[in-house]
């Protein structure tokens, strides 16, 4: 009997863990999500923007001595002045060009990303501390990462007022324009640039606070840029347009690769939550080749 | 003036549907594998031949595998790397297997080992394949990944696949073919550009037939050709096939030419995004474009790392490495805007520039 | 457009002629060249730069002091990979002729050195392999030019068992016991299983295995499993992000620290400063010491650091960095074995396999390399490239790494056989024979 209940309580335990898991990955996998919405990029840099966000973060607060929430808007101002960057040299040049040369033009911003985030904070690992809190605390037996509590309650708040932005203000519904049709937003008078521009800023934002997300839990190093691979089934579950999809995506994929990890895993030898999660998005896409929220795709011949 | 076709008269059909109908693309082609097989070995250091030529052919290679399913049929793939493991594994099964069964002496010919591998890999393919059918564009790309992982996974996991070995690394056995030992930097250099150009002609071929038609039927809008005739199943999965035999052949020449001894490591998820940048930088549905894009990503970076020491600029070691990867995105992004169609595009630029070349109109 | 061709145009020709220039002459002073193989940068560079610091560092120091060993200036020459087992092939073909030949490889990298087995063989260039690579590298006579000095991957976890039984009081105490067996799925992890499998049935205790996948940022499920198996003993085989992500995950379980032992690739201030509070105790292997109170540490501070130059000083005395320097003390006392024997300043690589074969660290030979309590006194043969090293355990205090164990000695009963085993079977599958070591 005894062992029954520790049996429930841990599945209790291991679902909660991947749900906070799952919502930390969520935050990954919202930039993608803004920038396929409003640009129908996909944005490979996502995961160097997310590195080079919360390096700048830490590097100011090393280099200047400064209080987290300084640095905090230092890096923002950083990732609207990367935004620019990206719109002025990168997206506005290649204005009506396929997808794919789109997708391969943020390959080479992660390379450029990638080696000048280097170059100006260095390769070595960081300390980022924001005071957010660490360890676990003991909730009837089960334990609950605090940091990952913290990380859900974010990504909530971050869909929330996403989801309010989109919908309730005049640039939301100038970027919902934009990513239904180009052109007919160019014809009323919305400018593609400065909606770029701020898709773009509001992804690095997005990333950003996914680098402190993760730069808490294990440092700012160069391995986060590998978080984005994390993001991917998230991402495909959800549908690449859709943000709420991408938190319940989120949530399926951390719960789904935990239990998966944790009960089937010992039966084949373990290590499968990278593989498990792909198939897990894959099978989805079978039923539902747009994702689960993703626009419903129409051909016309 | 140098590239003109006026004045080659083709009297049958087969002349005119020859694979390369031109002459001076014939005698371009002779030249280009004349310098590849004799001037190379000949003219250049060993360190040109067996650090840079003979991963830039194998990878080329398996870039041509990948274009002839993005490329010509569409499909976006991320398992690259896992097909290419897959090659890997099964020719060293393959060569072992005798020894696995008791040490026979007999041992399978090395170039059919290769080849069995690509079958294989082309088998392995094909099963992961069978999604494209009803998934399409990025979301077919990142469903691949699922063959990706899951690949690696399984020759981590199951030490059958490396005949037990306990850290689970393969060793490739001596390169013997009719009792020749390939054993120099240029003799493998020669083994691996016999394989590439003879499977790089037979690619520029087969996307000419009827098969190659259909897969770009599909690219190009697959509803209409499945109304055309085109069977969505078959041309599809024979598109996978195709790729992944290619890339399982690189597979087990990467592991067998180049390397020597591979964990499945090295055909990670790195290496699959690596080709598939190969395939649109150098231009996608283009056999020369795979061997521009397979150029362009591995020799770039090398000559860029090469540079300063060159010119005596002392900046360490780490600053080259960031200066290198700034470099090569900023030219990734030059190129896609100069020509989004890839690298293969220039190359027929080129051409015609020279065909009207002095008095261009 | 004609502006873009000539861009294109440069550029091929240039990538066409690169190769032909790096070739460089030989010098006409008597040298001594070392190639290093770096990672500053990527994934792996927390590990990497200390690693790398310590080797430059060392030979700065040698030149600058000593003007070189036995009157030959060492070249020491960087090349980054970034990890990358391309690029770190690239490095090695790139490097291994330059200067009059390269003596010696050591790459820090499990993919690399895979690479670069087949290779050094032929080019006879010794591949120096200090407490990683392949555990069954260490018979001399399959693998001629593979030195993986102090103790490969096999004996440094029957070391760490050793240590867990003293702890519990000898080793028939561990019956019943509980360990788990955390490792990074990639084949450096894996070498750590069938040894632990031996042991497992043979002192009878109970073993879990625990692979996180490469490369280890999430663990959550790892860990879960853990605390519902609640094992007496946590070993480690784990490498860069791996392992802050897992001390912290352990805290997280509130597993007790002091029974969580990594594996000297496990225990670095890399790894237990990001994690913070929750490292504080936690326990590695290592065959090195850290620390600066050492008269090789002391003369790299003076005659490096103390000119201005070297590359970081944080890192002096650090795990890592002093590995590294011990390493390239094995690589000096080498280079003079073979400066003696054969009477030329500007050794060959074969001389220095030679060297390297005669490596006999003793606590004098040790002591006049000014590195007595730092690294280990080997003795290496033809035959035996390990040359019989064993561990210490040391534990994070949260400042620094201190040694709190005995040195122990692995169990070479189980560890020399299983390794003649593999060996046999690569030598079977490569074709080729052993060398004679008579």
């Amino acid at each position: 009997m005894e062992d029954i209940i520790f049996e429930l309580q841990f599945f209790l335990e291991v679902l909660i863990s991947g749900l906070l898991t799952g919502s930390l990955y969520s935050l990954v996998a919202l930039g993608f999500v803004l920038i396929f919405k409003a640009s129908g990029v996909f944005n490979f840099a996502q995961g160097a923007m997310m590195l080079f966000a919360a390096l700048s973060l830490v590097g100011f607060q090393e280099l200047l001595g400064v209080h987290w929430t300084v640095a905090f808007v230092m890096a923002i101002a950083v990732m609207v002045l990367l935004a620019w960057c990206v719109e002025k040299f990168v997206l506005g040049k290649l204005v009506n060009q396929e997808p794919i040369i789109l997708f391969m033009a943020t390959i080479g911003i992660t390379f450029f990303l990638d080696g000048f985030g280097q170059t100006l904070w260095g390769s070595d690992i960081k300390v980022m501390d924001v005071g957010l809190p660490t360890g676990s605390f003991d909730m009837g037996g089960i334990f609950i990462d605090k940091l990952e509590l913290v990380a859900g309650f974010t990504a909530g708040a971050l869909v929330l007022a996403l989801a309010l932005f989109f919908n309730k203000t005049k640039i939301g519904r100038a970027l919902r324009a934009v990513a239904d049709d180009h052109q007919a937003a160019l014809s009323v008078g919305i400018s593609l640039r400065t909606i770029w521009i701020i898709v773009w800023s509001v992804a690095g934002l997005v990333g950003l606070v996914a680098g402190i997300m993760w730069g808490s839990k294990l440092g700012v190093q160069f391995s986060l840029t590998l978080l984005a691979l994390k993001a991917l089934p998230v991402l495909i579950l959800g549908g690449f347009t859709s943000i709420p999809g991408a938190i319940v995506g989120g949530l399926i994929i951390g719960s789904g690769e935990k239990l998966a990890e944790i009960y089937i895993g010992p039966f084949v030898g373990g290590a499968i939550e990278n593989w498990f999660a792909y198939m897990l998005a894959m099978v989805f896409l079978l039923f539902r080749p747009q994702g689960l929220f993703g626009e419903k795709i129409i051909e016309r011949v | 003036m140098f590239y003109r076709e006026a004045g080659q008269f083709k009297s049958s059909y087969k002349e005119d549907q020859a694979v390369f109908p031109i002459l001076q693309d014939r005698v371009g082609v002779g030249l280009m594998l004349l310098v590849a097989f004799i001037g190379i070995p000949l003219l250049t250091s060993e360190y040109f031949i067996s650090a840079i030529m003979t991963p830039f052919l194998i990878l080329a290679l398996a870039a041509i595998g990948l274009n002839i399913l993005t490329g010509y049929a569409g499909q976006i793939s991320l398992g690259t790397g896992g097909f290419m493991a897959v090659g890997a594994f099964a020719a060293y099964k393959f060569a072992t297997f005798s020894i696995a069964i008791g040490g026979a002496e007999t041992t399978i010919p090395l170039v059919v080992t290769i080849l069995l591998a690509g079958v294989v890999a082309a088998l392995v393919g094909v099963m992961f394949g069978i999604p494209s059918l009803r998934i399409k564009g990025f979301y077919l790309a990142v469903a691949t990944l699922a063959a990706q992982f899951f690949i690696e996974w399984v020759l981590v996991k199951f030490g059958w696949f490396t005949n037990y070995s306990p850290s689970g690394i393969i060793t490739a056995p001596p390169l013997e073919v009719m009792g020749y030992l390939f054993d120099s930097p240029g003799e493998k250099y020669i083994f691996t550009l016999s394989f590439v150009a003879v499977m790089a002609l037979a690619a520029k071929n087969l996307v000419r037939s009827h098969i190659g038609r259909g897969w770009m039927a599909i690219r190009d809008m697959d509803i209409a050709a499945e109304i055309i005739g085109f069977r969505p199943l078959h041309t599809k999965l024979s598109a996978f096939a195709v790729s992944s035999f290619f890339c399982g052949v690189a597979g087990a020449l990467w592991a067998f030419v180049h390397l020597g001894t591979v964990e499945p490591e090295a055909f990670g998820i790195n290496r699959s995004f690596a080709i598939l940048f190969m395939v649109i930088i150098g231009g996608m549905g283009s056999i020369i474009g795979s061997f521009i894009g397979a150029a362009f990503i591995t020799l770039l970076p090398i000559f860029l790392s090469n540079v300063p020491p060159m010119i005596g600029w002392d900046i360490g070691v780490d600053m080259i490495s960031h200066m290198e990867f700034m470099i090569f995105g900023a030219l990734i992004i030059f190129f896609l805007i100069v020509e989004p169609h890839g690298l293969a595009r220039l190359w027929s630029i080129g051409k015609e520039k020279l065909r009207s070349w002095p008095f261009p109109y | 457009m004609s502006l873009r061709k000539f861009v294109l145009g440069a550029l091929g020709v240039a990538v066409l002629a690169a190769p032909f220039a790096v070739s460089a002459p030989a010098l006409a002073e008597e040298s001594l060249y070392l190639p290093k193989l770096v990672y500053r940068t990527g994934p792996f560079a927390p590990g990497g730069i200390p690693t790398a610091n310590g080797a430059v560092d060392y030979w700065a120091m040698i030149n600058e002091r000593d003007g070189g060993v036995g009157g030959a200036k060492v070249i020491v020459e960087e090349c980054e990979f970034g990890y990358n087992t391309d690029r770190g092939v690239e490095c090695y073909e790139r490097t291994k002729k330059k200067h009059g030949g390269a003596l010696v490889y050591q790459p820090y990298s499990t993919g690399v050195t895979y690479a670069l087995a087949d290779r050094t063989r032929k080019d006879k260039i010794p591949l120096l392999t200090m407490g990683y690579g392949r555990s069954d590298a260490g018979i001399g006579s399959a693998f001629p030019y593979v030195f993986p000095m102090a103790l490969n991957y096999w004996g440094q976890s029957t070391g760490i068992m050793k240590y867990m039984a003293s702890q519990e009081g000898g080793i028939e105490k561990m019956k019943g016991k509980t360990i788990a067996l955390v490792y990074l799925d990639i084949a450096y992890g894996k070498e750590s299983l069938p040894i632990f499998r031996t042991m497992s049935e043979k002192f009878d205790f109970k073993l879990k295995e625990y692979p996180v996948t490469f490369p280890g940022i999430e663990q959550k499920a790892t860990w879960l499993q853990i605390r519902r198996a609640k094992p007496d003993y946590i070993v480690m085989w784990g490498w860069g992000v791996m392992n802050q992500s897992a001390i912290k995950e352990a805290a997280n379980i509130r597993f007790p620290i002091d029974h969580f032992i990594g594996n000297w690739w496990s225990g670095a201030e890399q790894d237990t400063v990001p994690a913070g509070k929750a490292a504080i105790g936690y326990k590695s292997a290592t065959f090195s010491a850290a620390g600066t109170d050492f008269p090789v540490i002391q003369d790299i501070l003076t005659h490096v650091y103390g000119k201005g130059k070297g590359k970081g000083k944080e890192n002096v005395g650090q795990v890592l960095y002093n590995r590294a320097v011990v390493t390239q003390v094995f690589i000096h006392h080498a280079i003079l074995n073979a400066q003696k024997e054969f009477g030329v300043k500007s050794v060959s690589s074969e001389q220095l396999r030679w060297g390297l074969e005669n490596v006999n660290m003793t606590d004098a030979t040790a002591a006049s390399l000014g590195m007595k309590g730092l690294g280990p006194n080997l003795k290496i043969s033809c035959n035996d490239h390990i040359g019989g090293g064993g561990v210490f355990i040391q534990q994070w205090d949260g400042k620094k790494w201190n040694i709190v164990s005995e040195y122990i000695k692995p169990m070479n009963d189980l560890v020399i056989p299983a390794m003649e085993k593999s060996a046999a079977k690569y030598l079977k599958e490569k074709g080729v024979s052993a060398v004679s070591c008579s």
